[in-house]
């Protein structure tokens, strides 16, 4: 006897795509995984809408090895990909002046490498009291993160965010692996800077 | 300058290695060459010390963002449901 005709089976059998409760389910989880990525209300909700929709065109394609709630969010990651692609690309990405940015020399007498002296880090004077969640400095970090270049925060924010490999990083975004790693570099010590003069 | 010396001076370097080290394994050398560093410079250990605040304040923000407001309003949501349903007719 086949077991996979027993009532049995077929009863095991889960529906596990329900697209009727997709909006009331996942519609506020996704938009706010898209906003607090891409900063922009408007573009976030087209994004939930596009994975929904994306989504109805592959459900036969679910597998049930993931939840629903993976499997979309999924999606809706790749779609933030092709943001960060998109915004890094050409005209988008403004000059760092323009943005008030400092050069590496700014930071560091060319010669030796040396901090100068404007820029040397300085305590902020919490250290000692758990500053994570200081919510003060928190809105600080994330106003500076805004004044990052498009393409230096979408390096950032999918390396120390997301956590995506350094070669998936490099080919979507099209950055060199030593490219990758001066932008790490220089987005930090600018964003230190930033935190700093803010909050001292 | 000499080798250490250039080292001792070159917080460039040493902030590039700070910055590394949080991604991937640093070598023997880079680790050597830090080390050396961290020892003389205390400005250096200062941004250790922050650059690392950084990273984790960011994660946290990430994983855990507070909701945002205004949300989605029902209006939008209702239409969203109303195009699904639509498409699975067509279906």
């Amino acid at each position: 006897m086949r077991r996979d005709k027993t009532p049995e089976a077929a009863l095991t059998v889960v529906q596990p795509v329900n697209p009727h409760k997709w909006v009331e389910t996942y519609a506020d989880y996704l938009y706010t995984y898209a906003l607090v990525r891409i900063n922009d209300e408007e573009l976030a909700k087209d994004l939930v809408q596009e994975t929904f929709l994306g989504a109805l065109q592959r459900v036969d394609k679910f597998e049930g090895k993931s939840t629903e709630r993976t499997w979309l969010t999924a999606i809706l990651k790749n779609k933030i990909i092709d943001v960060y692609r998109k915004r890094s690309s050409g005209l988008a990405n403004l000059p760092d002046e323009q943005n008030g940015l400092k050069e590496q020399h700014d930071f560091f007498n060319p010669a030796d490498g040396h901090w100068t002296e404007a820029y040397e880090p300085q305590y902020f004077g919490i250290e000692d009291r758990d500053p994570v969640l200081n919510k003060e400095l928190n809105g600080i970090l994330k106003k500076c993160m805004q004044r990052l270049p498009a393409l230096w925060l979408a390096v950032f924010t999918m390396k120390h965010m997301e956590d995506h490999s350094t070669d998936i990083i490099c080919s979507e975004l099209k950055v060199t692996p030593s490219n990758f790693w001066v932008i790490i570099h220089r987005a930090k010590v600018n964003l230190r800077e930033c935190l700093q003069r803010n909050w001292l | 300058m000499n080798g250490i010396k250039k080292i001792q001076y070159d917080c460039k370097q040493a902030t590039y290695l700070i910055e590394k080290k949080q991604i991937v394994r640093l070598t023997f050398y880079e680790k050597i060459r830090l080390w050396i560093h961290l020892a003389g410079c205390s400005v250096c250990r200062i941004f250790q010390r922050q650059s690392i605040l950084i990273t984790r304040m960011a994660k946290e923000f990430f994983q855990n963002p507070p909701s945002p407001r205004p949300g989605l309003d029902d209006t939008f949501k209702k239409e969203l449901q109303d195009r699904i349903e639509e498409r699975l007719k067509k279906d």
